[in-house]
């Protein structure tokens, strides 16, 4: 038995936020700069009125369409996402019947960040595997733009909003999804957080609780805090042992892969890891320019564009790391 | 590890300041370039030419260059 993964398709909200609007708002970034080091030119901003459901009924919708999909033939639909429109009920549920998806079918939200879209096709095998489903929908749907403070410049520079929807099924499709190595480690869990809003401190955020760090960023503890320096310290050392333990699970060498496609942070810290962990530029794919870190979004779309560009073929490592902390990475055999 | 080669690292990482600015004494917060992304390039120089994996704390608890180059070289 195989577990495959079918088609891909992913959503970019229509609003955009470019590099020119962030330099009109804080001067004292150019627009060469942001540029340059963050390797994003334009990021997708959702509506006031447009949550995680909304996008991911517009992905789904958008797989159907692209790549000609009968929805009656999903089984189950395993959704990601960190901004989910309720805390009750799951967002899944919502989208199962926004799409007249059968009844039949199971459907769950789990919450990871940039490592969501990995462990979403470990989950995916896992039920191909044990006989629970053979058609998974697999989308990840995140509006981070509405967890960030306006006057928060690294965050809004970094972050775009999007949804991706991968059908994965067994036995049918282009990339078999190999073995996995996966990651936990709690005690960074500070380090990328939206603190309140929850239940352990309920309530909205206050004006008067703004924080202005050492950078200039304005940020409160009912928006998304990130702590830049840790999470970079976290992936430097995380990031090159867990592509190590990928190689190493597939029984295959440095020199068989492929492509690489990591999580798109940010172009400075895939550059940084790159030359660490020794991999060349043209195995090593980029793709932000246009929509920024999409958090559990990115590698889908990554691997959407590589796919049109012909550059998927052999073996396929791909990395997602962050928020938890949280890791996984696996590799797609493409045929 | 030596002082002045640790300097022309750090001095690297800066697009418009005048490296005649940075010296072993001065207080890196106060050069106007530095930024949340001038930060990140000192912690990546620090892993990439020492190996050296110099934490935010590290980093929170410096105000002078002399500071990061003790703590780089303290964990060699």
């Amino acid at each position: 038995m195989e577990a495959k993964i079918k088609a891909i398709s992913y959503y970019l909200p229509e609003k955009v936020f470019d590099n020119q609007e962030i330099n009109e708002l804080f001067p004292e970034w150019s627009i060469d700069k942001i540029s340059s080091k963050t390797g994003i030119y334009n990021r997708h901003i959702s509506n006031d009125d447009e949550f995680s459901s909304d996008m991911a009924v517009k992905v789904a919708e958008k797989l159907f369409e692209e790549h000609q999909i009968d929805r009656n033939h999903i089984d189950f639909i395993l959704l990601c996402t960190q901004s989910p429109d309720y805390f009750l009920p799951t967002t899944a549920c919502i989208v199962q019947n926004k799409l007249g998806i059968p009844t039949s079918c199971g459907a769950l939200d789990f919450n990871l960040g940039c490592s969501g879209f990995v462990y979403g096709l470990g989950l995916s095998k896992g039920l191909i595997y044990s006989s629970v489903a053979t058609n998974v929908l697999l989308i990840t749907a995140e509006t981070y733009s509405k967890f960030i403070h306006p006057q928060d410049k690294s965050n809004r520079t970094i972050f775009g909003d999007a949804a991706s929807a991968t059908l994965i099924t067994m036995n049918d499709g282009f990339a078999e999804i190999g073995s996995f190595e996966l990651g936990t480690d709690g005690k960074g869990a500070e380090n990328l957080i939206v603190k309140k809003g929850g239940l352990r401190f309920p309530g909205l955020s206050l004006q008067n609780e703004d924080v202005l760090d050492e950078f200039g960023n304005v940020t409160n503890p009912g928006k998304l805090c990130m702590n830049g320096a840790e999470i970079f310290s976290f992936t430097s050392t995380a990031v090159p042992e867990l592509i190590k333990n990928v190689l190493s699970k597939n029984n295959i060498l440095a020199d068989e892969v492929n492509l690489y496609i990591f999580h798109q942070a940010n172009k400075y810290m895939l550059n940084h890891l790159r030359k660490k962990i020794n991999i060349e530029e043209e195995k090593f794919y980029y793709f932000l320019e246009d929509c920024g870190n999409t958090v559990s979004s990115t590698i889908p779309i990554a691997l959407t564009e590589a796919k049109k560009e012909d550059k998927l073929k052999g073996n396929v490592l791909l990395a997602g790391f962050g928020v938890g902390y949280s890791w996984a990475g696996c590799l797609l055999k493409i045929s | 590890m030596e002082e002045h080669k640790f300097l022309i690292n750090f001095s690297k990482q800066f697009d418009e300041t005048d490296p005649e600015l940075i010296k072993i004494d001065t207080n890196f917060r106060e050069l106007d370039e530095w930024s949340s992304l001038t930060a990140l390039s000192v912690m990546a120089m620090s892993d990439t030419e020492y190996g050296v994996n110099l934490t935010a704390e590290d980093l929170g608890k410096s105000s002078t260059l002399a500071d990061i180059y003790r703590i780089i070289k303290g964990k060699l």
